[in-house]
C-alpha cells in the first residue's frame, strides 16, 4: 500500500482525466487502470452550461479519490486562488500544485512553486507539487510542508520517458522516506516500469493513456508495467556487466574432443 | 453597474452575487466563485454585495492531467 498524507491507496498509477475521445472512454480507462486517484481541474463555466456538472457526476460514479490540479497557473496568486476554489468544489484538501514558468517547456516555476506550497500548507492543504528533479528545490518543498514530491521525468506531454535517470536515482536515494511520484513525460509502459524499478512510489500520467488507440487497454498495460517495476525493485535486480557470463554452469561439461 | 464575468464585460443592476448567478442561469453545487481575486464561499454568496468594476470568476470542474 502507498501512504499519501495518511491515505492508503493500493494502485500506484494516478490517472489524468483529460484528452480522452469521450466521457465513456475516460470511464472505461479509469476502470481498466484500477486507479484509486484521478486528477481533475477547474475552468471558467459558461452561463447556462452544465458541462462541469456532467463531468463532476461522471467522476462521482467512478468511486475514486480526486486530486485537483492548478494547471495553467503562472503565478503564486493564481495557483493559491485556484487551489482554494478547487477545495470548495471538490471538497478535498489535496491539491496537485502546478505553477508553470515557461510556455514552451511547461517547466515549473520552482521559486513560485515553493512560495505557493508554503502558503497552501499553511492553510491546511495537502500539497502534491509538480516539480523538477532538482534536489535543492525538493528540499525547499519539504521545508514548506510538502510530504509528497512529484518530479517530472520529461516535459509534460512529451512522451519522452525518463531523460535524466541519474537525477531520478539521486532523488530516490536522497529522499528514501518521501513518497515520490513521477509526474509528466511518461509515454510508454516501459517508461513507467523503468522509474518504478528505480524505486519511485507511483506514476502520474494522462496523455499516454488518453491518446492511445485503445485507452482502456493502454491503462491496463500501464498498471501491469507499474506493478512489474515495483515488484522488480523489491526483488533486487542484478547489475549490468561489461562481459558475457554463461548462464548455464560449465562445471561437468562434457568434452568431446 | 459594470462587471467583468469570466473575462467578459457585463452590465447589470443586480448587486448580490447569488442573485447574479441565478439571473445568468449558473446553477449546481459544483461551482466555485471568486470576486477580485478572493474566494467567495458558496454559503457567503447570498450576502455578498457586488460593486462597480468587480471582477468575478465562476469556475466548474473539468478534465485535468
Amino acid at each position: 500500500m502507498l501512504d499519501l498524507y495518511g491515505t492508503s491507496v493500493s494502485s500506484r498509477l494516478l490517472l489524468g482525466t483529460a484528452r480522452y475521445p469521450s466521457p465513456a472512454i475516460l470511464a472505461e480507462a479509469v476502470r481498466a487502470s484500477q486507479a484509486d486517484i484521478v486528477t481533475v481541474s477547474l475552468r471558467r463555466e459558461t452561463a447556462g452550461s452544465r458541462t462541469g456538472g456532467a463531468f463532476f457526476e461522471l467522476i462521482r460514479t467512478l468511486d475514486v479519490k480526486v486530486l485537483p490540479n492548478t494547471a495553467g497557473c503562472h503565478t503564486v496568486q493564481e495557483a493559491v486562488l485556484t487551489a482554494k476554489m478547487a477545495r470548495e468544489v471538490f471538497a478535498t484538501d489535496w491539491i496537485k500544485l502546478e505553477v508553470i514558468g515557461n510556455h514552451d517547456t511547461l517547466q515549473p516555476d520552482v521559486f513560485a512553486l515553493v512560495e505557493a506550497a508554503r502558503i497552501l500548507t499553511g492553510e491546511g492543504f495537502k500539497v502534491f507539487p509538480y516539480t523538477t528533479d532538482d534536489l535543492v528545490v525538493a528540499e525547499r518543498l519539504l521545508d514548506a510542508g510538502c510530504e509528497v514530491l512529484m518530479p517530472w521525468c520529461a516535459p509534460i506531454g512529451s512522451a519522452m520517458g525518463p531523460i535524466n535517470l541519474p537525477a531520478l536515482r539521486s532523488m530516490r536515494s536522497h529522499f528514501p522516506d518521501v513518497p515520490l511520484i513521477v509526474d509528466a513525460g511518461v509515454g510508454r509502459p516501459s517508461h513507467a516500469a523503468i522509474v518504478m524499478e528505480l524505486g519511485f512510489d507511483a506514476v502520474l500520467l494522462n496523455t499516454a493513456v488518453a491518446g492511445a488507440g485503445d485507452p482502456a487497454a493502454m491503462a491496463a498495460a500501464f498498471t501491469g508495467a507499474i506493478e512489474a517495476g515495483r515488484t522488480a525493485f523489491h526483488a533486487g535486480m542484478i547489475e549490468p556487466r561489461d562481459m558475457a557470463v554463461p548462464s548455464t554452469p560449465v562445471i561437468g561439461k562434457a568434452v568431446f574432443s | 453597474m459594470k462587471l467583468t464575468i469570466n473575462g467578459e464585460d457585463h452590465q447589470t443592476d443586480i448587486s448580490v452575487l447569488s442573485e447574479l448567478l441565478v439571473s445568468l442561469k449558473y446553477e449546481g453545487d459544483w461551482l466555485a466563485t471568486a470576486v477580485n481575486g478572493e474566494l467567495v464561499h458558496r454559503e457567503d454568496r447570498p450576502g455578498f454585495a457586488l460593486n462597480d468594476l468587480d471582477r468575478i470568476e465562476i469556475l466548474s470542474p473539468m478534465q485535468g492531467g
